[in-house]
């Protein structure tokens, strides 16, 4: 008996009369690379967000570590162990990539209402900040400012900012989004050495990368799940080929 | 210590910015603290005040720095903080406490209250909706001190003297009120310059980048901009202290929404997130004012537009003006 990392009971969301989330179930286990997968316009963000704390939901549970964390704010969720990356990248332009990530250390170790040290020069700050850089090859452009890094670079911080917060899940809103074709083949390879080691749900478009990476996939359709299951239940699916795959996979 | 060198020392390892940014500061300061032997040799007392005074804005200044170039909170109050640190002078005076060491916790205590309830609610609010709240506030503060007839109402109050400091007159002595208001001023920009590059400051100023991605690293920025408000509160209550010494008197007027204002003119003039330009900008604002209203009883007419000129055309302001000049980069 595993209990589940995260567990949606009946999610809703609307947007006016747009339901954008429609009675969402799903459950991630522990070590396990849950994908996402779906249309433009599914639901998959505000899906994410919701599970983050961003967006309030309308109905239904959000149970997370165990906890009913349906209410609470994103930071306290943050503080559970819950991180996410955006799909539009969404870091701190003026700091350097050090910097955005020992940020991401420091709201996990230790008191942030420290006035008087610098920061910059703590290492129990820039050592574990340093090791997610490298994890995903950024640690040469440690000193770089995130904005003057490329896409594909800020889409690797985004990663390495997730990674830093010691995650008890990672949330992956479409890491590989508009990164060229090496990119995704570097991003993919970073994807498949975490996979075991956090369990991720992993929003992402690119069903060759989905199919090689997920335990399980779940298919999100007009905001409802039309299925779930492994990756050959899932293509084996004619529901799911008719209504996405089909497209896709040409 | 085996471990003592990890990946960090390839990165780590560059001097050359280490003391670059300490060159601007080390000239200003050095200024202010050369002014009182130079002053010998002219108008003394003059010189001591005028400067005296621009050291008290600039004290002020800098936590509005603080605020508006680390924060992005466009304070339109930050005159009220000051005005209450001087009627804490005022006031216990009126009564007969005359000791500093009782006069300033009072002043730093009550401008910092006075932060804590306020910002409350202000900092609830983002953008025009700060600007216009934090002016209600300072307006609030302006229109109570005038009602205050007990102390001068509109008129203000004039102080017997100036306060004691260990029961001694010591603030008497015009050049050892100088380096007392020289020693707030380095006091302060040392502290402003720690929290910028504290664990605090990071927090802080990644609010102002991205409030989304702080929260959702677990950051709830409000308490960190409260508590920032706060501080920026006690040391405009610690400027308006050393102004009610300096003047030995308070009015209303010193938190006039104009004097804000000038406050927020003083640090954008100087070039706003740079600690330097609070203080830069303070100096060009009153010494430019102080010269023009010497030379013609229109300076108005002058001032205003200049000021506006500065404002448009200098990107950065002087801070920034002095870096593309010098070549050097005061702040990365
Ligand atoms: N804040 C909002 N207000 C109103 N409608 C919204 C809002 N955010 C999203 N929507 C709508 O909700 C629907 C789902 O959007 P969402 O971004 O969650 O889709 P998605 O599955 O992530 O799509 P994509 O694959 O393009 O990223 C879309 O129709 C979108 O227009
Ligand atoms: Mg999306």
């Amino acid at each position: 008996m595993t209990e589940p990392v995260l567990q949606l009971d009946g999610l809703q969301k609307n947007f006016g009369g747009l339901r954008v989330t429609d009675n969402v179930t799903l459950e991630i286990l522990p070590g396990e690379l849950h994908a996402l997968i779906g249309p433009n316009g599914a639901g998959k963000t505000t899906l994410i967000s919701q599970i983050s704390g961003l967006l309030p939901s309308d109905g239904g549970r959000i149970f997370f570590a165990g906890r009913d964390v349906t209410r609470l704010p994103p930071d306290l969720r943050a503080h559970m162990g819950l991180a996410r990356s955006f799909q539009i990248t969404s870091v701190l332009p003026g700091f350097t990539a050090l910097e955005n990530v020992a940020l991401a250390v420091q709201a996990h170790s230790g008191s942030s209402y420290r006035f008087f040290a610098n920061a910059s020069k703590e290492r129990a700050l820039n050592e574990p900040a340093m090791a997610a850089l490298a994890e995903v090859g950024l640690a040469a452009r440690a000193d770089v400012r995130a904005a003057h890094l490329s896409h594909g670079e800020k889409r690797a911080l985004e990663l390495a900012i997730a990674l830093a917060m010691q995650p008890k899940l990672l949330l992956l809103d479409e890491p590989m989004a508009g990164t060229g074709r090496e990119e995704t083949e570097r991003l993919v390879a970073v994807l498949r050495r975490l996979k075991g080691r956090f369990p991720m749900l992993l929003v992402e478009h690119d069903m060759t990368a989905v199919f090689a990476l997920a335990d399980r996939i779940s298919v999100l359709i007009y905001g409802r799940i039309l299925a779930s299951g492994s990756p050959a239940e899932v293509r084996a699916d004619p529901q799911v080929v008719t209504a996405y795959l089909g497209e896709e996979m040409e | 210590m085996a471990q003592a060198t990890l990946p960090l020392s390839e990165t780590a390892a560059k001097p050359p910015r280490r003391y670059a940014g300490l060159a601007v500061p080390i000239l200003i300061f050095g200024v202010f603290a050369m002014v009182p032997v130079l002053a010998q040799f002219g108008t003394e007392s003059f010189l001591l005040s005028l400067v005296g005074r621009v050291m008290i804005f600039a004290i002020a200044a800098l936590a509005l720095d603080l605020l508006v170039g680390y924060g992005a909170l466009v304070s339109f109050g930050h005159a009220a903080f000051i005005g209450i640190g001087a009627y804490a002078v005022g006031i216990l005076s009126k009564h007969g406490v005359e000791e500093a060491m009782i006069s300033l916790p009072v002043a730093l205590a009550a401008s910092a209250l006075f932060a804590w309830l306020t910002g409350i609610v202000c900092l609830r609010t983002r953008g025009v909706y700060f600007i216009m709240i934090t002016l209600a506030f300072g307006q609030m503060a302006f229109f109570t001190a005038s009602s205050l007839a007990p102390y001068g109402g509109d008129d203000g109050l004039t102080i017997a003297s100036r306060n004691t400091l260990f029961g001694v007159p010591l603030l008497e002595n015009d050049r050892f009120f100088y380096y007392l208001i020289f020693t707030c001023m380095l006091g302060t920009y040392l502290l402003c310059r720690a929290i910028v590059n504290s664990r605090f400051g990071r927090v802080f100023r990644g609010a102002m980048e991205n409030e989304t991605r702080m929260a959702t690293l677990g950051f709830e920025v409000y308490r960190f901009r409260l508590a920032a408000y706060v501080i920026a509160g006690a040391i405009g209550g610690m400027s308006g202290f050393l102004l009610a010494n300096a003047t030995e008197f308070v009015s209303p007027a010193y938190m006039s929404w104009q004097r804000s204002g000038e406050l927020l003119i003083m640090v954008i003039l100087g070039g706003i997130g740079t600690l330097n330009g609070a203080i830069v900008g303070t100096a060009a604002f009153l010494l430019l004012e102080e010269w023009l209203s010497g030379l013609t009883e229109h300076w108005k007419m002058i001032f205003g537009p200049f000021l506006v000129l500065m404002v448009l055309f200098l990107r950065g302001g002087l801070s920034g003006l002095a870096d593309r000049i010098f070549g050097s980069r005061s702040r990365d």
